[in-house]
């Protein structure tokens, strides 16, 4: 329970951070493309608009940064974002609230069958030493210094196209409304295939490698040699004894590298146009849209928060030493 | 300086063979690795066209022909583009870019990770709490879309700044795992005989403890060059960075804003993919060969299978006792590894 709510605290200290980035990176910048993009906008947007845009971005010179910093959060915690010039005049918050779903769907579950999968071969791999799986590591390093957007790119080209089961770009059929019926939820499976399995390819080498070295280490154990020489069933030895305590080390790496498959992922999402958070950051870079591009990074920033929790609650039911306490 | 050193030789003329020797051993083992020897070749070859590249490039890479989107032949080697630019002359070219940007923000970040890393493992106490809650927070906050939010803002980013910008904000993962060696080197008993002899703090880092951590601090420095051109290239992709400097990422972002895909132009975007997956592999088996240079247990395969005296053959496994199946005749013989017990670092 300690261990959780250190996690916990560290947690909110990072959120708190990223927030205060966010903050700051308009404010050091010099030049203030948002002015321009408010003068554009003139007589379309209410006062109000114009605001709260100003307290995000500090265009409000007499103010000093202490109280816009005060402002500054109390409309973040209000879920005001600001009005988005992409989307004009759709605020902020809706546009990400309609796009995270398709995100968390798509990353969600193709990172954790990448996780599932990558260390369960890793396993194989370390425990059958110098056999052809051996062989499999120049492949998938191969697979994995590929760019998740060539890839896709790749897969489009050689896949999708007329008349192929894959569609190349979209989250699902374009005549259909967002329903949770069957011919809907069928067609967004559909959409989501290819790039799931993009996904999938370039990112489960990582955790072949890493599950791969984990297992060599600790193959070399005194008690994985004891439980040989009780006579256990080979199975039994490499699954719990090996491989069970090589995973932990794997999984705290699964939290940190959330991260880095994060950003991969935005990027399959530019390619296959999925209508996710990915392709909105896409879309605000194009247009230079700044309230948009700083609602995605906060948004993107703590949904790996939480999932960094998670992934620490997990580590709390595999190793018991850090339920000790509790 | 030169006098006296030329007389020492003069006394002892075979000293410094045989003080070469051991080293050059020493130093080709990690080349003989294959593994990083191929890694070292193709960085190699990478660095050269980087350098030459402009000057061998067939074309201007952004001089217009009437040739549009041919596909490959003798004259354009990789096809041309929408305005019959040389995609041959803009991977060339651009392949400059990748590299100066690669290596600078590897040595940005590794400078700060060894500077925050070490630092904060030595010093302890409320420094490391301070240094380490830093880093860990860099590490959590998902690298890309920051680089990308600041890379936006920023008017124009040319190859400088955004090799600063991938430098500044990817060195966390570097300074967590030179913390926690230095932390495990810091108590020992090398470390305190130098401190009990009365050596300044400066020199234990800098003489006792950072030649310990060449390997880390090389396989991170690495490590943040395969990500720094990745992220380059990303921001290129999208249209962040630039687009009048070549560099692999730009040639794929015309390529996709000018449906390569829908037109069959596969020779647009497929060298410049195949560009960046070589460079990356050849940098990850260069880790690869520095991890496996400092934990033997990894290195794959080698000799596995032994013959033994009469003919019969056994695998052997680090960790585990060969076992002999006794179908042949005579006392069955167990082989036994031993292993040195070598603390390497598996990240």
């Amino acid at each position: 329970m300690k261990f959780l709510l250190q996690r916990l605290a560290f947690y909110l200290f990072t959120a708190w951070a990223a927030i205060t980035i966010n903050f700051f990176i308009p404010r050091l910048i010099p030049g203030d493309p948002v002015t321009s993009l408010i003068n554009k906008f003139q007589g379309q947007m209410s006062t109000e608009a114009i605001n709260s845009l100003y307290v995000l971005f500090g265009l409000d010179k007499d103010a000093s940064m202490w109280s816009q910093y005060i402002d500054y959060w109390g409309q973040v915690f209000r879920g005001d974002l600001g009005l988005s010039f992409t989307f004009f005049p759709t605020p902020v918050s809706e546009i990400l609230g309609q796009s995270l779903p398709w995100t968390i769907a798509l990353v969600g579950i193709t990172t954790f069958a990448s996780f599932m999968i990558g260390t369960g071969l890793g396993v194989l791999a370390g425990w059958r030493r110098g056999s052809w799986l051996d062989g499999l590591l120049p492949v998938t390093t191969f697979l994995s210094s590929i760019p998740y957007f060539w890839l896709g790119l790749i897969a489009i080209t050689l896949l999708a196209g007329q008349g192929s089961f894959f569609p190349s770009s979209g989250g699902y059929e374009p005549g259909l409304v967002p329903a949770w019926d069957s011919e809907f939820i069928g067609s967004a499976v559909r959409h989501s295939l290819l790039p799931a399995i993009t996904i999938l390819i370039s990112s489960v080498s990582g955790w072949i490698l890493s599950m791969r070295n984990m297992m060599v280490t600790v193959a070399s154990e005194d008690y994985i040699t004891v439980a040989h020489a009780k006579g256990l069933s080979e199975r039994r030895v490499m699954l719990s004894y090996a491989a069970r305590n090589a995973l932990l080390p794997n999984v705290s790496g699964f939290a940190l590298s959330l991260g880095f498959i994060v950003g991969g992922t935005l990027l399959v999402e530019i390619v296959f146009s999925y209508p996710g958070i990915g392709y909105n950051l896409f879309q605000a870079v194009g247009a230079k849209d700044y309230p948009l591009m700083q609602g995605v990074f906060l948004v993107i920033t703590i949904s790996v928060l939480v999932a960094n929790l998670i992934a620490d609650v997990a580590y709390l039911l595999l190793d018991p030493r850090t339920r000790k306490e509790g | 300086m030169s006098a006296p050193t030329s007389t020492i030789t003069a006394v002892t003329p075979d000293g410094p063979e045989v003080e070469v020797a051991p080293v050059k051993r020493r130093r080709l083992r990690f080349v003989a690795n294959p593994k990083a020897a191929t890694g070292l070749i193709v960085l190699g070859f990478f660095c050269l066209i980087a350098i030459i590249g402009p000057w061998i490039a067939p074309y201007d890479p952004s001089g217009r022909s009437s040739d549009l989107i041919q596909p490959p032949s003798g004259k354009h080697w990789f096809g041309t583009t929408h305005l019959g630019q040389d995609i041959f002359s803009q991977v060339l070219v651009g392949t400059r870019g990748v590299m100066f940007v690669g290596l600078l923000a590897g040595i940005v970040a590794t400078a700060l990770s060894v500077l925050i890393g070490v630092s904060s493992g030595f010093l302890g106490g409320a420094a490391d709490e301070g240094l380490s809650a830093l880093s860990n927070v860099f590490l959590v906050i998902p690298a890309l879309p920051l680089i990308i939010i600041v890379a936006s803002t920023i008017p124009g980013a040319g190859d400088l700044m955004v090799a600063l910008v991938i430098g500044l904000t990817s060195w966390a993962w570097g300074a967590r795992v030179l913390r926690a060696q230095t932390l495990s080197l810091r108590r020992r008993d090398y470390v305190e005989a130098a401190r009990a002899t009365g050596e300044s703090t400066w020199r234990i880092i800098t003489v006792e403890i950072l030649p310990n951590l060449t390997a880390i601090i090389a396989s991170g420095f690495v490590g943040t060059v395969i990500f720094a051109v990745m992220s380059e290239i990303t921001l290129a992709f999208i249209g962040i960075s630039t687009i009048s400097e070549w560099n692999w990422g730009t040639i794929l972002f015309w390529a996709q804003s000018q449906q390569a895909l829908a037109q069959g132009a596969w020779w647009w975007f497929v060298p410049a993919g195949l560009a960046i997956a070589v460079l990356g592999t050849a940098l990850s088996l260069i880790n690869f060969g520095i991890d496996e240079f400092v934990s033997p247990r990894l290195r794959s395969s080698g000799h596995t299978r032994v013959k033994t005296k009469d003919g019969r053959t056994v695998r052997m496994r680090v960790g585990f006792t060969p076992v002999l199946t006794t179908t042949g005749k005579g006392a069955p013989v167990t082989p036994v590894v031993r292993v040195d017990e070598v603390k390497g670092t598996v990240q």
